[in-house]
């Protein structure tokens, strides 16, 4: 069976099906994003002084990312303005790059970003025990610079056991700089670039500890709506990539061969969907990684 | 809207971001005064036009070609 106006415009729409069906598949996804994004910030806004982490994520890390994402929109487009041309070699090689660029942004995503935080650890300390551990903390030093106080003391826990095994009463914990050494001043501010670790180690009492976690979705608000967004624009990622791979084997060939327009209007859908997927990073970074 | 619209308004907001950025690093240096924001910023201001060049380059070439309307 035919399927119709794959490549002429529909007369009541004046445009192709797929193209319809991109912008309202778009639309859905605005108000799933935008729902995501304003829960967001409402959290955020809503949490108490102190609460939310500023400055955590590695902002040279996310800023080459998004040089990716800006490149991968730029080859997609070439990739199409080259099969209305006519150029399947140049077609091939714009769209192969765009690939390599989508796969290196999620290898990033997956191998470094993401297992960083797997592999940290924090403990928010309970309101009655804050002064046994002022000296990781800096809470006196805070207050006098008007400066909300710190609850949670995070680095790299040495015994793993410890968080599921209820013998083991205490964590050991190779602390973060702004623990190790709370009262200097450069750790009242944010640093949005990866500091280096001390060799300083605390032992937490489990007795003191209101909540403890590895940084991963139920750690905190911020980690839970941090993994929510920049999974799901991964798998949007993921899911692009998979459209174009397809495009890019010999199938593509083979409808280029059969009917080019046709093959142009595939890479034009997808490309829509993936500067969208762009647009989307595009607010994510500076939520996330700057403000 | 066709691809060719949506690439030169995902540009546009590209490079309103690097400008952000670029903002944000002069911000940041105020502050922590440490050389890396400095760099960053000129790399940002860069990126920004290198951006702006593209958009233009790009909206041109595709209104020379007339292959894509």
């Amino acid at each position: 069976m035919e399927i119709p106006y794959t490549v002429t415009a529909r007369p009541d729409t004046g445009l192709w099906n797929a193209k319809v069906g991109i912008w309202l598949f778009l639309a859905s996804e605005v108000m799933l994003f935008g729902g995501l994004f304003s829960s967001y910030v409402f959290l955020r806004l809503d949490a108490p002084p102190g609460a939310w982490p500023h400055g955590l994520l590695n902002v040279p890390v996310g800023t080459g990312n998004t040089a990716i994402l800006i490149l991968s929109s730029v080859t997609v487009v070439m990739a199409w303005a080259s099969l209305k041309m006519r150029q399947l070699t140049r077609y091939k090689v714009y769209m192969g790059i765009t690939i390599l660029c989508g796969i290196i942004f999620l290898a990033v995503k997956l191998a470094y970003e993401w297992p960083q935080k797997f592999d940290h650890f924090g403990a928010f300390i309970k309101q009655e025990a804050l002064e046994k551990y002022e000296p990781y903390l800096g809470n006196h030093h805070l207050a006098e610079r008007g400066l909300p106080p710190r609850t949670e003391i995070s680095g790299h826990l040495h015994n793993h056991e410890a968080l599921h095994d209820e013998t083991v009463k205490e964590y050991e914990v190779a602390l973060d700089p702004v623990n190790a050494d709370p009262t200097n001043p450069l750790m009242d501010r944010p640093h949005f670039l990866p500091l280096a670790h001390t060799d300083k180690i605390a032992t937490i009492d489990k007795a003191d500890v209101e909540y403890a976690n590895m940084f991963l979705p139920k750690h905190s608000t911020y980690f839970a709506t941090y993994f929510t967004i920049t999974g799901l624009h991964g798998m949007h990622v993921l899911g692009g990539v998979l459209v174009f791979t397809y495009l890019w084997l010999p199938v593509g060939t083979k409808l280029y061969k059969r009917n080019p327009e046709h093959l142009a209007n595939r890479v034009e859908v997808a490309g829509l969907f993936w500067h969208f997927v762009d647009l989307v990073w595009i607010f994510v970074f500076p939520l996330f990684y700057l403000l | 809207m066709t691809l060719k619209g949506f690439h030169i308004l995902f540009i546009t907001v590209s490079t309103l971001l690097a400008l952000g950025i670029g903002a944000w690093c002069l911000w940041i240096n105020s502050v922590e005064a440490a050389p890396v924001f400095r760099k960053g910023a000129i790399g940002a201001f860069v990126a920004a036009a290198v951006l702006v060049t593209y958009g233009v380059w790009f909206y041109r070439k595709m209104k020379r070609l007339r292959i894509i309307t």
